[in-house]
């Protein structure tokens, strides 16, 4: 019989090992699962993740690997703030939409003037409009004790009827012979997010993205804001006790989780993606939710885990392409990550006892 | 009375690394009234889940009347005829009284069935109690009630009743004693855990004392001074805290019509509560649980807020402060709850020493976290308050009850309150370790603190306190010296609101 058993303290090792624990038994399963779609699995889990960064396209596919890590990684840092607390935006896919159409439509404003200061406005535009999105959810929990995982979820839905509205309508390309969508604000220069060193995929997002892990490691460790955060997700009562006020908590983490969120749309739609289109949004605001629990809430975490998770993304286009896999597979597969990280996770706080109840 | 009702012979349970129970031997005679004495930790928990199926001993046997007794399970225990009341009730607040017992039962009878028998039983065992009462709104004696009535229709023979009477007022406890006495005419057995000494004299026939998991006496309590049986317990001499003088100076905390709603379903209302509180004296609050106790504690922290002119600190308004101005301005509070309130259980120690000391300590600095001088703060807790621990390090949740109380504890005092509202500063706590809050307390009025001490056990409060108050019901009775208040007197400060007609026994 096997039975599990508190541990006196979470064990470390278990909490640094889990998630490596978890992507070896994502491969045995996923290979599993690719085998019985008569896949060859080595093959599989090869195209995934080796070919991306060593493969005979890799020269295209390896800047891909930080344009798809940049937004995930910045994304995701906020939201682990919020989660470490207990406060789940689950709608970063919504605040990440408006970021990019608050952003556009500054951008869009100006053109075709040019300034160096419009891109730090868009900047600055792409935040807020995160961050008033996200204060939706945060204040009508405050103010009415409202659910924030429902109601930041359902605005993601309200984000992409915008979207469409705003690409259909308002930010419409007058040049562009009545077809969906703005401007391409990658070929207006003073509005451009460019790749800043040719080949790699670097652009102001990612940078930020690595600001934003060094800032939030800081904060985490050293900061009074961090160890609030620990304490409310930890023990509410005793937040309370030290001084913390839960709905002064709830604002700042959700404020912050939406206006990065809002900051990787701007970067987004200004850089790679470089229009405002109806389906501009991809999926990155859901995708961060996997990165931050695969990086255990963790900024460095964060920051391996977004860049693992950009590559299943990548190396998932590949093996669709040349092994016709099918797209829910590699969908299923990013899932299972998810899975056995927080099946691995109980033996952090667990440890299983093997044999009869009654050892003496 | 030949045959004892239960014998325990050689009963031996060992945990890793700790031996519970070591070749434990008593007996119970029928109809009899039987003490189990010892500290935290002796093992008495053990042998009385031991008994009731809970635990399986590795070795050594038990007769109930004769035969041979092993129950795999409660509720193999319950069909022999074993009872028990747990010092923790599992009870629903949102369900009715008749609701809650049939919960409890194997085959419950309809449930007007039932509510008759519970009018019965209450009625021939001067339990008042009614069937249909809801159990959020009943008081912790009521619900005590609840727990005893689920027992009584079982009809058992041996009834095991651990800590019964830490949450009762004295007269609520003198009912439970009509109904124990009445028990034992009819030739129930019970086995009674306590601390309280002058209860087991006053109650109990015969007494078994354990420390260390081993019967170390056996006594009549009857004959035996309390005194002898608590040095029985500890092993040792026991010290009884002292202070020198009873100097007061001026006024530190005010409070003027303190009053606020139920912060949460359940909760009790705070009503008018008029209070001052004075440098260098140690104000007792007394009372059962739930009669307003940690709302009065919260209003004081800082964690619920009331109008401003409610609390006065030194002449201040500060019903609108938060926690942590409170606490740079020298009003500090240890709360009851340890595990999830005053610490959190799964940070280290000097974590939970920046969850109080950041203000007073100078912990936190522009706002980055100090982490020497918290390390450093939170080992000076450990050695002054002897926190058994292997360091600062280990997570809050794998200390003893007792160790992390006298680490909370000692937290707040070492930052040299100006007022410090303590609540139930040794409930759970073994002796020794009480005896050290205390006398730590007691130092700390001495040094010019003004201290409010809320707890239910009266033997403390009379002990430490210069004056006594009781809260029922959210209210505040006036406060009066200690010295030359008797039991009774403090019985009906206490009583109040509540139905304290004495027994009625049939019979």
């Amino acid at each position: 019989m096997i039975r599990l058993e508190r541990r006196p303290e979470p064990s470390r090792a278990w909490t640094l090992a889990t998630p490596f624990v978890a992507v070896a038994l994502t491969m045995v399963a996923g290979g599993l699962l690719f085998a019985l779609l008569g896949k060859d699995p080595i093959e599989a889990i090869r195209t995934i993740f080796w070919d991306p960064l060593f493969g005979d396209f890799a020269s295209y596919s390896r800047p891909q690997l930080l344009v798809k890590a940049g937004p995930l990684i910045l994304i995701a840092i906020g939201l682990s703030l919020g989660f470490r607390a207990g406060i789940w935006n689950i709608g970063a896919e919504g605040q990440y939409i408006l970021g990019a159409i608050f952003a556009a439509a500054t951008g869009l404003a100006f053109y075709p003037a040019e300034s160096w200061l419009i891109f730090p406005a868009m900047t600055l535009a792409g935040a807020l409009g995160g961050l008033l999105w996200a204060m939706i959810p945060a204040l009508l929990r405050v103010r009415f004790g409202t659910n924030e995982v429902l109601v930041s979820l359902m605005l993601v839905y309200v984000a992409e009827a915008l979207l469409a509205s705003m690409a259909l309508g308002l930010l419409r390309n007058p040049d562009g012979m009545g077809f969906p969508g703005s401007r391409n604000l990658a070929q207006y220069p003073s509005a451009a997010n460019p790749e800043l060193i040719v080949g790699t995929g670097m652009h102001w997002g990612v940078v930020l993205a690595l600001v934003a892990v060094i800032v939030g490691q800081v904060v985490m460790t050293r900061h009074q804001l961090g160890f609030r955060v620990r304490l409310a997700g930890q023990s509410p009562r005793a937040a309370v006790f030290g001084g913390v006020n839960p709905s002064w908590l709830v604002v700042v983490c959700m404020g912050l989780s939406g206006a990065l969120a809002g900051l990787a749309g701007m970067f987004e739609v200004a850089g790679p993606a470089g229009r405002l289109g109806i389906d501009f949004n991809v999926g990155y605001g859901f995708t961060a939710i996997i990165v931050a629990f695969l990086g255990r809430l963790n900024p460095i975490g964060i920051l391996l885990a977004g860049l693992l998770m950009a590559l299943t993304y990548i190396g998932g286009e590949l093996a669709q392409l040349q092994m016709n896999l099918p797209l829910a597979a590699i969908q299923m597969f990013q899932g299972m990550l998810l899975f056995f990280l927080l099946a691995i996770d109980v033996l952090t706080n667990f440890s299983f006892r093997f044999g009869r109840r009654a050892v003496a | 009375m030949s045959t004892p009702l239960l014998q325990l012979s050689g009963l031996t349970k060992a945990y890793p690394g700790v031996v519970a129970n070591a070749d434990v031997s008593f007996d119970i005679a029928k109809g009899e009234v039987h003490a189990l004495l010892g500290e935290n930790g002796a093992g008495k928990s053990t042998l009385v889940k031991t008994i009731y199926g809970l635990v399986q001993p590795d070795a050594g046997t038990m007769r109930l009347d004769g035969a041979p007794f092993a129950p795999a399970e409660p509720r193999a225990a319950r069909a022999s005829g074993v009872a028990m009341v747990f010092q923790h009730f599992s009870l629903f607040d949102a369900m009715s009284v008749a609701e809650n017992v049939a919960l409890g039962m194997e085959n419950p009878p309809a449930l007007n069935r039932l509510a008759a028998q519970i009018r019965e039983v209450s009625q021939s065992y001067g339990l008042p109690l009614d069937p249909d009462r809801i159990v959020g709104d009943l008081s912790a004696g009521e619900r005590q009630r609840v727990e005893i009535i689920r027992c009584l229709l079982q009809e058992p023979r041996l009834l095991i009743m651990d800590e019964p009477t830490s949450v009762l007022t004295p007269q609520e406890v003198a009912i439970l004693f009509e109904t124990l006495r009445k028990l034992r005419e009819e030739g129930v057995s019970i086995l009674y855990i306590s601390h309280k000494l002058e209860e087991i004299r006053t109650i109990c026939d015969s007494a078994t004392i354990l420390r260390h998991g081993k019967v170390v006496g056996k006594c009549d309590p009857k004959t035996t001074a309390a005194r002898d049986m608590a040095e029985q317990m500890v092993g040792a001499t026991l010290s009884t805290p002292s202070r020198a003088g009873g100097r007061t100076g001026d006024v530190v905390l005010e409070l003027a019509g303190l009053s606020a709603p139920a912060p949460r379903a359940f909760g009790t209302a705070l009503h008018a509560i008029d209070l001052e509180l004075r440098a260098g004296e140690v104000l007792g609050i007394g009372g059962v649980a739930g009669n307003g106790q940690d709302e009065l504690a919260m209003a004081l922290s800082g964690e619920m807020h009331v109008a401003p002119g409610m609390i006065r600190f030194k002449g201040r308004e500060i019903g609108r402060e938060g926690v942590t101005a409170r606490r740079r301005m020298g009003l500090l509070c240890a709360p009851e709850e340890r595990m999830g309130h005053a610490a959190a259980p799964d940070m280290s120690l000097t974590e939970n020493a920046l969850l109080t000391a950041g203000p007073r300590e100078d912990l936190v600095r522009h706002g980055f976290l100090r982490w020497g001088r918290a390390r450093g703060f939170a080992e000076r807790v450990i050695e002054r308050f002897d926190v058994r621990t292997p360091g600062p390090g280990t997570a809050a949740r794998a200390l003893s009850g007792g160790n992390l109380q006298k680490f909370v504890i000692g937290r707040e005092i070492l930052q040299r309150p100006e007022v410090l509202v303590v609540n139930q500063p040794t409930w759970g706590v073994d002796a020794a370790a009480a005896a050290t809050i205390r006398q730590a307390l007691l130092d700390l009025a001495e040094a010019g603190a003004a201290l409010i001490v809320i707890s239910q056990d009266l033997d403390e409060l009379m002990e430490i306190s210069d004056r006594f108050a009781a809260l029922n019901a959210g209210r505040l009775s006036a406060p009066r010296p200690m010295a030359g208040l008797g039991i009774d007197e403090i019985g009906m400060m206490l009583g109040g609101a509540h139905d304290m007609a004495p027994a009625q026994v049939e019979g």
